[in-house]
């Protein structure tokens, strides 16, 4: 909008403000080529892209152990999952693109450092252990966070979340089964899985982000329906679930405060360490310079392999211009001989 | 397409078929140099489950899409327009195979 906003134009913001609002009062979807507040627009890119990103990088602590599964059953499942985390990514740039803001620019934000991703993968993945406390704790706040956005407001933000979520439970489940398997072996591999729980547990209830009263964009979020439960909300969630499904797996949860609470019916939990919760965000977590390094080189790594397809691309392209063209000659031939047959026959007609 | 520099794509829209008997459903969308290597990107991307047993791609920007702006009113014509609707006649309530 120009500086030199008519009455009208006024006017028509408005209606189309109006309508946004109805939309989300109805709780409607929001698509593409509607309106929306640019504020709106702007927070759901940050939000959308910062999930990409998230996944995009999250690919790193697994992929670090493909080479090192204990066998080739673990090692295709693995594969399968870090292959799943690409293609999240790629689901949410592309739900994200479709809010005006291009790939390259995306992209761009991820490797300047410019944009964040989910502190958690600024976590090492030690031990093979480690692979079953990311699919079981990880994941499973993943999904946790994912379920309510299945609903929010933005119509592709929701529908990539219903591919993803479909994804999350089998990553969820194998990073368990991991850890069952550990700890029903020798004593040291049940030390190793009950040590990568005690790591990964803090870290993953801090995916819900701080607690309601220190996360003051919550509120908007929710007003537009596309947070539904507030950060706390769903971190209990999460506890509640992990509680018994640490019980079956015959390991403990690192948290002397946790215990049942009758009166509220659920579980109550200690602290969290937000302290270095906002120093990892600050860059200052034991990975985060090693993730960005990594998705660096990746990317410059992989530059001769776009450059290859675009020149395959550019090559089947003149090919196929080059047949076209050879064959719109022949068929100029074949209409030339086809008009002079015609035309004696023609003549023979009049001759006739 | 007129994206020529390294890595900047033109932009496909995928439409995965689920099974047989279905129609093709849009699926989302990605970047790829050609229509060849979007169809196998798309096959990657969208049917890592069986999800599909065909997948279209269309340039996005060869898509036309009704005016957004017009919102309800491109379409009001069909409404008001009850009769369109089996429901409208309720004369024949009780009788059967009606
Ligand atoms: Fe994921
Ligand atoms: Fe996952």
């Amino acid at each position: 909008m120009t500086e030199q906003t008519t009455t009208a134009d006024q006017a028509a913001t408005t209606a189309e403000q109006q309508h946004f609002e109805h939309l989300i009062s109805e709780d409607s979807r929001v698509e593409p080529r509607d309106w929306m507040p640019e504020a709106y627009r702007k927070s759901l890119t940050r939000q959308v892209s910062q999930h990409a990103h998230s996944e995009i990088i999250g690919m790193q602590p697994e992929a670090n152990w493909i080479t090192r599964a204990p066998s080739l059953k673990r090692k295709a499942v693995l594969m399968a999952k870090v292959q799943d985390e690409a293609g999240h990514g790629l689901y949410l740039y592309s739900a994200a693109e479709t809010l005006g803001t291009p790939r390259s620019v995306l992209n761009e934000q991820l490797l300047s450092g410019k944009a964040k991703y989910s502190s958690i993968f600024n976590y090492p993945a030690r031990t093979w252990a480690d692979m079953g406390a990311i699919g079981w704790l990880v994941d499973g706040a993943a999904i946790c966070n994912q379920v309510p956005l299945c609903r929010a407001s933005y119509g592709p933000y929701g529908r990539a979340m219903v591919r993803i979520c479909k994804e999350e439970s089998f990553h969820q489940r194998q990073g368990w089964e991991i850890l069952y398997e550990l700890s029903h072996g020798t004593e040291a591999q049940k030390q190793m899985a009950q040590d990568a729980v005690n790591r990964f547990y803090g870290p993953a209830l801090q995916m819900f982000g701080p607690p309601d009263a220190d996360s003051p964009n919550s509120q908007q979020s929710m007003q537009w329906n596309i947070k539904r439960f507030s950060n706390d909300e769903l971190r209990q969630r999460f506890v509640d679930m992990i509680v018994p499904q640490a019980e079956a797996l015959g390991l403990t949860l690192p948290d002397p405060d946790l215990k049942w609470n009758e009166e509220r019916g659920h579980y109550d939990y200690g602290q969290l360490d937000w302290d270095e919760f906002m120093s990892v965000i600050k860059g200052s977590g034991p990975c985060n310079v090693q993730r960005m390094k990594r998705r660096r080189e990746a990317h410059a790594q992989g530059a001769w392999v776009r450059e290859a397809a675009e020149a395959y691309a550019q090559r089947q392209a003149r090919e196929a211009a080059e047949a076209a063209a050879a064959a719109s000659a022949t068929d100029a031939e074949a209409t030339e001989e086809f008009t002079v047959v015609a035309g004696r026959g023609s003549a023979e007609l009049i001759g006739a | 397409m007129s994206e020529n520099q390294t890595g900047n794509w033109p932009l496909w829209e995928v439409f995965v078929r689920s099974s047989r008997g279905l129609s093709h459903v849009h699926a989302g969308s990605l970047h790829a140099p050609d229509a060849t290597m979007a169809v196998r990107n798309a096959r990657d991307l969208y049917t890592r489950r069986n999800e599909g047993t065909s997948v279209w791609v269309v340039p996005a920007d060869a898509i036309t899409a009704s005016d957004p702006d017009s919102k309800g009113g491109y379409f009001e014509s069909a409404q008001g327009k009850s009769y369109r609707h089996a429901t409208y006649y309720t004369k024949s309530e009780g009788v059967k195979h009606l």
